[in-house]
C-alpha cells in the first residue's frame, strides 16, 4: 500500500561488530497500517536491524526517521515513548506472577496498577487476545503467554509492534487467532513489523516484505505475489530443495519388515521440576530405515522424553527403553551410546556443547566412551580429538572463525552443523535429536534434514522431536503427536494432514 | 567521551596471562598511594615490601616455607573451582589435617619408627577430605550451597583446635601455654635446607599431578565440563554429584596434607595459631594463578612474598603487619577486576556519535 503515510524509514544503516558488517547500508521503509515482513536467514542482520530499531543497540551510521522527522533512539524506552513496541521470541515473563502483575511490571513506574486489570481486559477483548488478569503465568500455555507479551506491548498504545519469530511456538490454530489480531489491528494503522521464517505465513498475512543477505538489501518483493520457491531463493541466494527430496524420499521406505531398533515401552515418569510435565504411558516404535517424527507444542513432554531416551534422566524400569533390542531403561548416557545410539539435544549452547570450550573438546564430549583412539588408559589424546573436530568441520561444512574455536564463536546454524554432524559421523544405529533445525536458517536446515535422511536411508531408527510442524511433514515416514505427556500412537506421514495433526497438537486427542 | 566494553567473540588467550600482570602493576599504584597517605616514603616502603626480601638467603627460604602450604592447597582449590564448586573453607580443612596428622604424635608420643610420619600424612589427608566431605554431603543431598556450609565449617574446626590444645591436648611440661608437645624427632618431617622441609617436595609433586590430571585426563575433562556448563556435562554422561565429591575430597585432602606439613614441618607441635589465613590467602593464589596448577605456583612464591614482605616493612619502617592483607585483599580485586578483559575489549569514542539530545524523541512524537 505505497499510498499510506511513511511511518519509519531507515536509510543506510550500518553496524560493524569486529570485522564483520552486520548490517551494510540497510534502508527499511515502514507504513502505516502495513504488515512489514522482514526474511532473511540466521546471521542475515535481522536481529542487530530490529535491536537498532528498539533502541538496544546504535548504528555506525545511517539515519532513523520517525513520522518524517529523524530521531536518535537511544535505549528502549526512547523507542517505547516513540511508539514503537517489541514482542520477543523468547518472553521475559515471571512464572510466579499474575497476569496483571507482570503487565504491571513493564509499564512505567508511574502508571499505576488502579483500573489496569480492566484495562488489560478491554485491550485483550477489542484485539480477540481473551486473557485472565489474575491467573498465574506457570500455569498457562505458550499460546497465552504470547497473547500477554502482546497485550503488554498493545497497552501502551504503539503505532509499530515489531515481532520476533511470533509463531515458532504456537499451534496452527493458535497462529491463526494471532494473524486475525495482526490485521485487524493493521486495519487500525498500526504497523507490524514481522519477522519469520515461515515462508507460507508470510505469504498469507504480509503486505510489503524486505529480504536481507548477509547484512545487505537484496529484494522487496511482494509477498502476495511471490512464490515461497522465490522468496526462498531469495534469502539463500540458491534454489532450495523442499518438497521434491520429501517425495522422492517416501517413496523409498515402507515396509515393516526392518527391526525395531528404538523401543519404549510404558514409560511414565514423574516431572522434574516445578515446571516440568510428567510423561504418562508413552510407548513407541522405530524401525530401522525411517524417521519417526514426535510433533507437539513447546512444553508438552518433549524435554521429558528426549531426557528419558538419552538417558539424562533414567527410567525406573529397565525394560522400558530399549536400544537393539537390549533393555537400557536404567542406562545413563554414556552407556546408551555404547549401544549404537547417538543424541541431538535441542539446546545448542550449554547442553549439546560446552560455549567456553573449544570444538576438540567438544567432539570428545560425546564420543569419549565411544571412540576409543580418543581416550586412551585415561588421557585425553588431544591431537586426535583436534582432527576429529576438523574432520566433522569438513565433511558437515561448518564455517568456523579459526582453527579450532570456541563452540560460543560459531554462530547458531554453524555450530548446529557441528552438533549434528558430530553424531552422524559415527554412524550411530539409533538417533534421537530435538528440534533438528530450530532457529537455523534454511540453507543448514535443509542440510541437516539431509544427513538425518541419509542416516535413516543406511537403516539407522531416526526419532526427530520438533515443533516446526513443515519439518516433521518434510522429513517424517511417520509421525506422533505428544500433547500434556501422552503420546499419541504413531500414523504414517502419508495418511495424516496438517489439520489433523494441528488438532492433536491442541490437545485433541487428550 | 565514550567508553565501551565490547564483547569478543572468544576470550583472550593473551588477556588471561596479562590480566595477572595488570593486576599487579595496579597494586604498585595503589601500595605508593597508600603508603604516601600514611605518611611513609613510598619508594622506600616498596622496596622493603616487595624487593628486600628477596635479597637474602634466609628471606628466599622463608618464602618457599610459605609457599608450601599455600601452593598445596591452592592447587587443590584450583581444580574445584574449575569444577564450579566454591571450597571457601580450605581453612577448616588445613586446620583438622592438622588435627587429625596430630593424634599419633601427640597421644602416643612414645610411639617411633619410620612408618610413623607417613601414618601423620596419611591422618591428615583423610581429615582434610573428611572435613571437606561435609559440604559435599550437604550440597549432593539437600543443595546447600557450599560456600556457606565450608565456610562456617572452618570456624567449628578452629574452635575444635582451641579446644583440644587448651585441653586434652595441652603439652604437660609446656607452663600452661595453649600448645601441644613438641612432636619425637621420627614425627618431624625431614628438612631439605634451613628451614625447608619435604613439604615443599609434596606440593611440587601435587601441583604435577594436577597439571596433568586437569589438563590430560578424561577425569579432568570431566570436572571442566561439570563446571563450565553442568547439563552438557550430564549429556555426557558424567556424574555432577561424583564430580562435586570427587573435587571436594581432592581439595579438601591436599589442605589436610599442608596442614600436617606444616605442623610436622616447620611447627614442630599445634598450637591455636598454625595459620597466617593460608587457607584463605590460597583462594587468591588459585584466581591470580589463573585456577592452572603451573600458574597457581607462581602465585604462591608471589603471595608468600606479600607475607614476607609485611614482616619486612613492619620491621625497617614500622608499618603494621596488617598491611600485608591489604596488599592481598588488592592483588584479589585488581585480578578480579581485570579478569573482565578476557571477555571484553575496551573501546572509547572520541565524542558520542550523531547525538540527538534524549529529548528529541519526545519532541518527534508531535508530528503527525
Amino acid at each position: 500500500m505505497p499510498g499510506r503515510n511513511v511511518l519509519l524509514e531507515a536509510r543506510g544503516i550500518v553496524k560493524r561488530f569486529g570485522g564483520l558488517a552486520a548490517n551494510d547500508h540497510i534502508d527499511l521503509t515502514v507504513r502505516a497500517g502495513e504488515i512489514h515482513a522482514l526474511l532473511g536467514e540466521n546471521g542475515a542482520g535481522k536481529s542487530t536491524l530490529v535491536k537498532i530499531l528498539y533502541g538496544s543497540l546504535q548504528p555506525d551510521a545511517g539515519t532513523v526517521a520517525w513520522a518524517g522527522k529523524q530521531v536518535a533512539i537511544g535505549n528502549p524506552s526512547e523507542a517505547r515513548a516513540l511508539g514503537i513496541g517489541m514482542v520477543f521470541q523468547h518472553f521475559s515473563l515471571f512464572e510466579g506472577l499474575t497476569v496483571a502483575e507482570n503487565i504491571a511490571l513493564a509499564l512505567p513506574p508511574n502508571a499505576g496498577r488502579r483500573g489496569l486489570a480492566a484495562d488489560v481486559r478491554s485491550v485483550s477483548e477489542a484485539y480477540g487476545l481473551p486473557l485472565d488478569p489474575a491467573a498465574r503465568v506457570s500455569g498457562l500455555p505458550v499460546g497465552v503467554r504470547q497473547r500477554i507479551e502482546i497485550v503488554r506491548c498493545l497497552l501502551q498504545r504503539p503505532r509499530l509492534i515489531v515481532m520476533d519469530e511470533p509463531t515458532s511456538v504456537l499451534t496452527p490454530q493458535e497462529a491463526e487467532r494471532l494473524f486475525e489480531t495482526l490485521r485487524r489491528l493493521a486495519g487500525e494503522g498500526c504497523a507490524v513489523l514481522y519477522i519469520s521464517h515461515r515462508l507460507e505465513e508470510i505469504r498469507q498475512l504480509c503486505h510489503a516484505a524486505t529480504v536481507l543477505r548477509h547484512g545487505r538489501v537484496v529484494g522487496q518483493p511482494d509477498p502476495k505475489t511471490a512464490t515461497a520457491a522465490q522468496l526462498a531463493r531469495m534469502m539463500v541466494g540458491v534454489d532450495v530443495e523442499g518438497e521434491g527430496g520429501r517425495r522422492a524420499r517416501r517413496s523409498r521406505r515402507g515396509g515393516t519388515a526392518a527391526p525395531v531398533r528404538l523401543a519404549v515401552r510404558g514409560l511414565s515418569q514423574s516431572r522434574g521440576t516445578a515446571f516440568g510435565v510428567a510423561l504418562d504411558d508413552v510407548s513407541l516404535e522405530v524401525r530401522g530405515g525411517e524417521i519417526l517424527g514426535v510433533a507437539g507444542v513447546a512444553g508438552n513432554g518433549q524435554d521429558e522424553l528426549f531426557a528419558a531416551l538419552s538417558g539424562e534422566v533414567p527410567a525406573l524400569d529397565h525394560a522400558a527403553v530399549e536400544i537393539d533390542g537390549r533393555a537400557c531403561g536404567r542406562m545413563g548416557p554414556a552407556a546408551r551410546r555404547r549401544l549404537g545410539a547417538a543424541f541431538i539435544p535441542e539446546e545448542r549452547l550449554g547442553h549439546a556443547a560446552v560455549p567456553e570450550m573449544r570444538l576438540s573438546d567438544n567432539a570428545v564430549l560425546t564420543r569419549h566412551g565411544t571412540d576409543p583412539e580418543l581416550v586412551t588408559g585415561g588421557l585425553l589424546r588431544l591431537s586426535r580429538a583436534r582432527s576429529l573436530a576438523r574432520r566433522i568441520v569438513q565433511r558437515f561444512d561448518v564455517r568456523a572463525p579459526s582453527g579450532d574455536p570456541e563452540a560460543r564463536a560459531l554462530s547458531g546454524g554453524n555450530l548446529q552443523k557441528f552438533v549434528v554432524g558430530r553424531e552422524l559421523d559415527r554412524k550411530p544405529g539409533v538417533l534421537a535429536v530435538s528440534q533438528p533445525s530450530w532457529g537455523v536458517d534454511i540453507g543448514a536446515a535443509t542440510e541437516i534434514r539431509r544427513g538425518l535422511a541419509a542416516l535413516a536411508d543406511g537403516g539407522a531408527a531416526v526419532l526427530a522431536i520438533s515443533q516446526d510442524l513443515d519439518e516433521i511433514l518434510e522429513i517424517s515416514d511417520r509421525i506422533a503427536v505428544i500433547s500434556r505427556g501422552r503420546l499419541s500412537p504413531a500414523v504414517p506421514a502419508s495418511e495424516t494432514t496438517r489439520e489433523a495433526i494441528g488438532l492433536l497438537m491442541g490437545g485433541a486427542g487428550d | 567521551m565514550q567508553v565501551e566494553l565490547r564483547q569478543r567473540s572468544e576470550a583472550s588467550r593473551l588477556m588471561v596471562w596479562l590480566s595477572p600482570l595488570l593486576a599487579l602493576l595496579l597494586t604498585f599504584i595503589f601500595g605508593t598511594l597508600l603508603f604516601a597517605a600514611l605518611g611513609y616514603d613510598p619508594l622506600r616502603a616498596l622496596y622493603a615490601y616487595f624487593i628486600k626480601p628477596l635479597t637474602e638467603a634466609w628471606s628466599l627460604e622463608e618464602i618457599v616455607v610459605k609457599a608450601t602450604p599455600l601452593a598445596l592447597i591452592g592447587v587443590g582449590l584450583a581444580l574445584v573451582f574449575r569444577a564450579n564448586v566454591w571450597n571457601i573453607g580450605a581453612e577448616g580443612q588445613y586446620t583438622v589435617g592438622a588435627i587429625c596428622g596430630s593424634v599419633l604424635p601427640v597421644m602416643l608420643p612414645d610411639l617411633q619408627g619410620p612408618l610413623i610420619l607417613p601414618a601423620m600424612l596419611a591422618c591428615g589427608v583423610l581429615g582434610g577430605m573428611a572435613w571437606a566431605a561435609i559440604p559435599a554431603f550437604f550440597r549432593i543431598r539437600f543443595g546447600a550451597s557450599e560456600i556457606l556450609t565450608s565456610l562456617m565449617l572452618v570456624y567449628v574446626a578452629q574452635l575444635l583446635l582451641d579446644w583440644l590444645v587448651r585441653g586434652p591436648w595441652r603439652d604437660p611440661d609446656g607452663y600452661n601455654f595453649p600448645e601441644s608437645r613438641l612432636f619425637a624427632a621420627d614425627a618431624v618431617i625431614p628438612a631439605l635446607a634451613g628451614r625447608m622441609h619435604f613439604g615443599t617436595i609434596f606440593a611440587l609433586i601435587a601441583v604435577a599431578a594436577l597439571a596433568i590430571l586437569l589438563g590430560r585426563t578424561l577425569k579432568g575433562f570431566e570436572f571442566r565440563v561439570i563446571g563450565a556448563a553442568p547439563r552438557a556435562g550430564t549429556f555426557a554422561g558424567f556424574s555432577e554429584r561424583r564430580s562435586i565429591l570427587a573435587v571436594l575430597a581432592v581439595s579438601g585432602g591436599l589442605a589436610g596434607l599442608a596442614g600436617i606439613a606444616e605442623v610436622a614441618g616447620t611447627i614442630g607441635q599445634l598450637h591455636p595459631s598454625i595459620s597466617p589465613g593460608y587457607g584463605f590467602t590460597a583462594i587468591i593464589a588459585a584466581f591470580l594463578g589463573r585456577l592452572n596448577p603451573l600458574g597457581v605456583l607462581c602465585a604462591s612464591l608471589l603471595l608468600a612474598l606479600t607475607y614476607i614482605g609485611g614482616e619486612s616493612a613492619q620491621v625497617s619502617l614500622g608499618v603494621s603487619d596488617k598491611i600485608t592483607r591489604v596488599f592481598q585483599g588488592a592483588i584479589l580485586i585488581f585480578v578480579l577486576a581485570c579478569d573482565v578483559f578476557i571477555r571484553y575489549r575496551l573501546h572509547i569514542h572520541p565524542r558520542r556519535q550523531p547525538a540527538c539530545p534524549i529529548h528529541e524523541p519526545a519532541q518527534a512524537k508531535e508530528v503527525p
